[in-house]
């Protein structure tokens, strides 16, 4: 790799062992890939780790050495969200009790954050670009960002450019404020290897939808056809959304880091087919491809048919228009069940901005909701299902990244609707 | 048995001998890990409940055979924290060009932890097609893997 004079005495030492490492780290990893130089980071840092783990001890130590020497990010970051909310999602005594001794370093760890350059106390989301949270790149711009579901979504939904990277190593290029070009951040890595023809009755759900692409495409970037009958052309608010939840479902069940929508996403627009590399497979998905992807999925409950004790909504947070818009769709279904309260308490997941907004814009609105058993919290509800205590406990979600890493069941949203105030399973939903 | 070689690119180079533990589809790190690290395991017990040729197999010491790693973001994190737990794999084979999560977590184990996990990479489709769970593999410092 060809560094300038700078890098290069920082690798040679001349500026400490700590950033030494640093900078070897980013130069070994970009190497790895065949990397020949780094590029200035161009927007705001985003970071996956947001959890005081005790186990990732590794992690803690690393930072300790980087807080010694001085170290922090070029530019204040924004992170995942908290595992733990007790005043929104109280999981009860002994779960509590595990919750400690599992984030037992969560407190500490926030410190070291902060040392490190967090943004603020409400940076803790995984949709970092929403604007109510505001680190949101520009089409172009250089990251080392981190979180599946945000790499996608800056790729593909913003066309900013960065990498899958990994915890740790998004620190490292954040510090030096450079990312090493390789990948994503080259045009010929943005170049899409399968064509994915989307040829359903109706709009398909966007997290079975990603599912499907993401198993079959694995790490390759997909040109995706045929979505512009569902959701138009251009980018506004839904699509955005629905292409989030897409997004992260291609991200968890496959690896996908990038994605075009034919007429939709930025690049797309820009390039159309030419985008196709020469010799692209194709990947046809029609009602029948989705019901296959829909029933294989395992069901991990020891009882189907045991009545849930919470719905999990929004894994990645939901963008305040969801959140508004399940609210609607929950009150409506008790209207219709001429019923007060909801059999299965539903939990909605947000960026604490949102959150916190919501809840100071709507005080009333906000404890009617709790007396619907309608709860808006901001933690990762998959940090939650990591309490082996609370991983045993039968959740339905409608997320395909909280389904991938847990023992929650995925229903559509319809079902989820019926499940809420029923409180009784349909027959799909796991095999 | 008939002794097979292969020949890839050491990413982290090694010498080692151990037995297979074969994953023809992505290896999820943080799926097939998450409950190890969580509990601390002295043993890892693979967690990934889509992966149906590793799932509740053991994984501790053994020698992985991969195509690429996929999933979470804190992939490399896992792989950082299960260097240091010391119940992971003691290498790590892929069939295809390392993933930028692997990568990442095995340079920082390697740079910030003196943990090195032999790597090799790059050993073809051929590889992962023929080697087969339980069979004996030697790795050599050049990327050289023999498989019988």
């Amino acid at each position: 790799m060809i560094l300038t004079p700078e890098d290069q005495a920082i690798l040679d030492g001349k500026q400490g062992e700590v950033l030494q490492k640093v900078m070897k780290s980013v130069v070994v990893y970009g190497e790895t890939f065949g990397a020949d130089h780094l590029v200035p980071i161009t927007g705001s840092p985003h970071m996956v780790t947001s959890f005081g783990a005790n186990t990732i001890q590794p992690y803690f130590d690393m930072l300790d050495e980087l807080i010694g020497a001085g170290l922090q990010s070029k530019e204040p970051f924004t992170v995942d969200p908290r595992p733990m909310e007790y005043d929104r999602l109280n999981p009860g005594l002994v779960e509590k009790l595990a919750f400690n001794l599992i984030f037992g370093k969560q407190a500490a760890y926030e410190q070291q954050l902060k040392k490190l350059g967090l943004k603020d106390e409400n940076s803790f989301t995984c949709t970092c670009y929403l604007p109510e949270v505001g680190n949101t790149p520009a089409k172009g711009d250089f990251l080392a960002w981190s979180e599946s579901s945000a790499v996608v979504f800056a790729n593909s939904v913003l066309g900013a450019r960065t990498n899958r990277n990994s915890g740790g190593i998004d620190l490292m290029c954040d510090i030096i404020g450079k990312a090493p070009y390789f990948g994503l951040l080259t045009d010929e890595g943005r170049q899409a290897t399968w064509l994915v023809e989307v040829k359903t009755s109706s709009k398909p759900n966007a997290q079975l939808l990603g599912s499907a692409i993401g198993m079959k495409v694995m790490e390759d970037v997909p040109y995706i056809v045929g979505m512009d009958g569902f959701l138009g052309t251009g980018l506004n608010p839904a699509t955005e959304a629905y292409l989030k939840d897409m997004g992260a479902a291609t991200a968890s069940n496959g690896a996908v880091g990038l994605y075009h929508v034919e007429n939709i996403t930025p690049e797309a627009v820009e390039s159309g087919r030419t985008l196709l590399k020469p010799g692209y497979q194709t990947y046809v998905i029609d009602d029948h491809e989705l019901a296959r992807v829909y029933q294989a999925y395992p069901l991990l409950w020891k009882n189907a048919n045991t009545q849930p004790d919470y719905i999990f909504v929004g894994c990645p947070h939901l963008a305040r228009h969801q959140l508004e818009s399940w609210i609607e769709q929950l009150e409506n279904q008790l209207r219709h069940h001429k019923a007060n309260r909801l059999k299965i308490p539903v939990y909605l997941f947000t960026a604490p901005d949102i959150q916190k907004a919501f809840i100071s814009e709507k005080p009333d609105t906000y404890q009617t909701l709790l007396s619907q058993q309608i709860h808006i919290t901001s933690i990762c509800p998959l940090m939650y299902m990591n309490n082996p205590l609370c991983g045993r406990k039968p959740i339905v979600t409608n997320s395909n990244k909280l389904r991938t890493y847990t023992t929650a069941r995925f229903y559509l949203d319809e079902d989820v609707l019926q499940i809420a105030v029923t409180g009784k399973l349909p027959s799909r939903g796991g095999k | 048995m008939t002794e097979r070689i292969f020949k890839g690119r050491p990413v982290l180079s090694g010498a080692c001998q151990g037995e297979a533990l074969v994953s023809r589809q992505g290896f999820n790190t943080l799926a097939s890990f998450q409950k190890s690290v969580i509990l601390r395991s002295k043993k890892a017990i693979c967690s990934d409940q889509n992966n149906s040729d590793l799932f509740q197999k053991e994984m501790t010491g053994k020698i992985l055979c991969i195509p690429q790693t996929i999933g979470s973001t804190t992939g490399g994190l896992v792989l950082q924290t299960i260097a240091r737990l010391g119940n992971g794999p003691k290498a790590i084979l892929f069939s295809e060009h390392i993933d930028s999560l692997a990568a990442a977590g095995v340079i920082l184990a390697d740079i910030w932890d003196n943990h090195r996990f032999i790597v090799v990479d790059q050993l073809g489709q051929e590889f992962l097609h023929s080697v087969q769970q339980g069979q004996t593999i030697t790795i050599a410092e050049d990327g050289t893997v023999t498989v019988k």
